[in-house]
């Protein structure tokens, strides 16, 4: 019988830290057996953020750097600089990327730095326990916004994608969710699709995955997949939003 | 630009410091404008390109720490410089980049504080240098040149300092420093014999994964690391100190400064000598590690000790710590980008002389 399944190499067999119906999981996988389908783990770099998915590096077989919280751009320009011709990419999440850390990511995709970048977006600080993210959604209820965000105290959600594909230095970039086989199967080819930019020298590529937090949400999995689909897709619309194959297109 | 050894150049502190970088190996440099240090940053701009290496004008101090610290992680030779208020910026990245004992220069030509302050010499930033400066039980080797020449041969010194020990290391130096010109030679070669940087993120191609991080989140892991890193602190302290002895044997008064205003108390001794006064200086090389067997020593045989800053007292702190009640520590110093002229110094001298003179008047 043959094989069609199974455990990615560069995946570590161990239990995660990441809570029941977190959407880290499928994304950590993805990107395992993106670098085992592509044949580059042994020269990939990748960065780990401040947040949930700090201790990725206990998850991922190959080099690893943590930085500070919103520094992983930088820090993995750093690293590029070095190595040119290693595979070099960030995970972040939402406050890393869209707040603390919006200045390396806007600078770095205007340098066409030629990096990948993994953004992971729940709409919450899930690791500091459930404070308003700034892709929080209006009217979206956690600790620091107990009445829901309002967009007169609190600002409006940050269209990340939006905001990158209108940057010259920007080669690839696409939003995307876990929610469904097809949509995980959608995410791979999307994080293929940025790590080739790269292989291929061609520049700056950021996948966006719209990712859920069951336990911040206070939802159960199955309602938190429902919740990305039916409700943050409404803000966060889906699709690629800057690709080099068709400059054109935006 | 070409550089042959033991050809002399007329620089400027900045641009001699920028240099030196290159001729030791440096190839990654990452800046942000900030006044009296631009010529270290555009030299570099002119340089990098020159010899293969990297430049980059970044977005924020912030970013350009943290791209040194990538570019340290990846086993390469790299540096920032800035002056005070961009060097408060880079705190948490040093903090950092000790955490994960990660090798880089950061040159801090320091101006008046604090806040925006002004840009005139300074050395107000000494207890953020030698005191850790970020968050966290860490030091950085700090090291003060007092000329053009040594801040070029501190430069080689502290690439070498700092994969030697994988630590950050920082060059104190300040407006004075960086603006002025003289003759320099580029005569210092690498170090040869430093070990082969085995956990540099490389990508794990025939070896175990590597990962650089500071973060020890099961409880008493931290405890341990932190005490390996007390460890190399304290061999650090053991084999690094460095400074200057001038003049201390038969000395009444021993001056204790650094970089600029140990130029200046240069002039100050030989006033002194011509008055018949009977003055010495002890000038630290090395801020941390901080000489302060050498200032104990000289504290057993001396009337006093006069600590000169261009700040209002801080290296004064650790003087007194050294001295520890041997005998009295004075301070002279001016702040805010003020220049302490030699005569003001030896004004303070000689009333240090006369109120010894009165005291022991009444006392015999």
């Amino acid at each position: 019988m043959e094989l069609t399944y199974s455990k990615p190499k560069t995946l570590i067999d161990t239990p995660t830290h990441y809570c029941p119906g977190c959407g880290h999981g499928i994304v950590h996988r993805l990107i395992a057996e993106i670098i085992d389908d592509l044949d580059i783990r042994e020269k990939t770099i990748g960065l780990a953020p401040v947040g949930c998915a700090v201790l990725a590096y206990n998850y991922l077989d190959i080099d690893m750097c943590e930085a500070a919280h919103g520094r992983p751009p930088a820090v993995a320009t750093g690293i590029k600089r070095v190595h040119p011709d290693n595979i070099v990419f960030s995970y972040q999440g939402d406050g890393d990327l869209a707040a603390i850390g919006t200045a390396e990511i806007i600078h770095t995709a205007n340098r066409g730095e030629n990096i990948t970048v993994i953004f992971v977006n729940n709409a919450v600080y899930g690791m500091t326990n459930g404070q308003m993210a700034p892709t929080t959604l209006l009217n979206q209820r956690t600790l620091t916004t107990p009445k829901g965000r309002n967009e007169k105290i609190d600002g409006y959600p940050l269209r990340m994608c939006e905001i990158l594909s209108i940057i010259d230095g920007s080669r690839f970039i696409a939003r995307t969710s876990i929610t469904s086989p097809a949509n995980i199967k959608k995410t791979k080819q999307l994080i293929q699709k940025g790590f080739q930019t790269q292989i291929e020298k061609r520049g700056f590529s950021l996948i966006e995955v719209l990712s859920t937090c069951p336990v911040y949400w206070h939802m159960t999995p199955c309602e938190s997949m429902k919740y990305i689909d039916e409700q943050m897709t409404k803000t966060f619309p889906l699709g690629v939003f800057k690709d080099w194959e068709n400059e054109n297109q935006f | 630009m070409s550089i042959n050894k033991n050809q002399k150049f007329l620089l400027t502190g900045n641009e001699a410091s920028a240099e030196a970088a290159i001729q030791a190996g440096c190839r990654f440099y990452y800046g942000y404008p900030i006044t009296p240090q631009n010529e270290i940053m555009t030299h570099m701009a002119l340089r990098m390109p020159e010899v293969g290496g990297t430049f980059i004008q970044v977005e924020s101090e912030l970013a350009a720490i943290y791209m040194v610290y990538g570019s340290a992680a990846a086993g390469g030779r790299t540096m920032t410089s800035s002056s005070s208020p961009g060097i408060s910026l880079k705190q948490e990245g040093i903090s950092y980049l000790a955490g994960s004992e990660l090798p880089c220069v950061i040159i801090n030509m320091q101006r008046g504080g604090p806040g925006l302050g002004d840009i005139s010499p300074a050395q107000s930033d000494y207890f953020q240098a030698v005191k850790g400066g970020g968050h966290g039980d860490y030091h950085t080797i700090v090291l003060a040149p007092s000329s053009v020449q040594e801040a070029a041969d501190l430069v080689f010194d502290a690439f070498d300092l700092a994969d030697c020990y994988r630590n950050p290391v920082m060059i104190l130096g300040d407006a004075q420093l960086g603006q002025m010109m003289e003759p320099v030679v580029f005569c210092k070669k690498q170090k040869t014999d430093l070990s082969a940087k085995t956990w540099a993120l490389t990508g794990a191609r025939g070896r175990k994964r590597n990962i650089i991080k500071s973060f020890y989140p099961v409880k008493g892991e931290l405890e341990v690391f932190n005490i390996k890193l007390q460890k190399k602190y304290h061999e650090i302290e053991a084999e690094e100190v460095r400074y200057e002895e001038i003049d201390t044997r038969n000395a009444d008064i021993v001056i204790v400064a650094y970089g600029t205003s140990a130029r200046i108390c240069r002039e100050v001794l030989k006033d002194a000598k011509k008055q018949s006064l009977k003055i010495g200086m002890i000038r630290p090389i090395t801020l941390w590690p901080f000489p302060s067997h050498c200032i104990a020593r000289v504290a057993e045989r001396v009337q006093s000790i006069l600590t000169v800053e261009m700040s209002a007292g801080q290296m004064v702190e650790d003087v007194r710590l050294a001295v520890n009640g041997k005998c009295p520590v004075h301070f002279y110093g001016r702040t805010g980008g003020g220049i302490p002229s030699p005569k003001e110094i030896l004004h303070k001298i000689n009333e240090l002389i006369q109120v010894k003179e009165k005291v022991t008047c009444v006392t015999s």
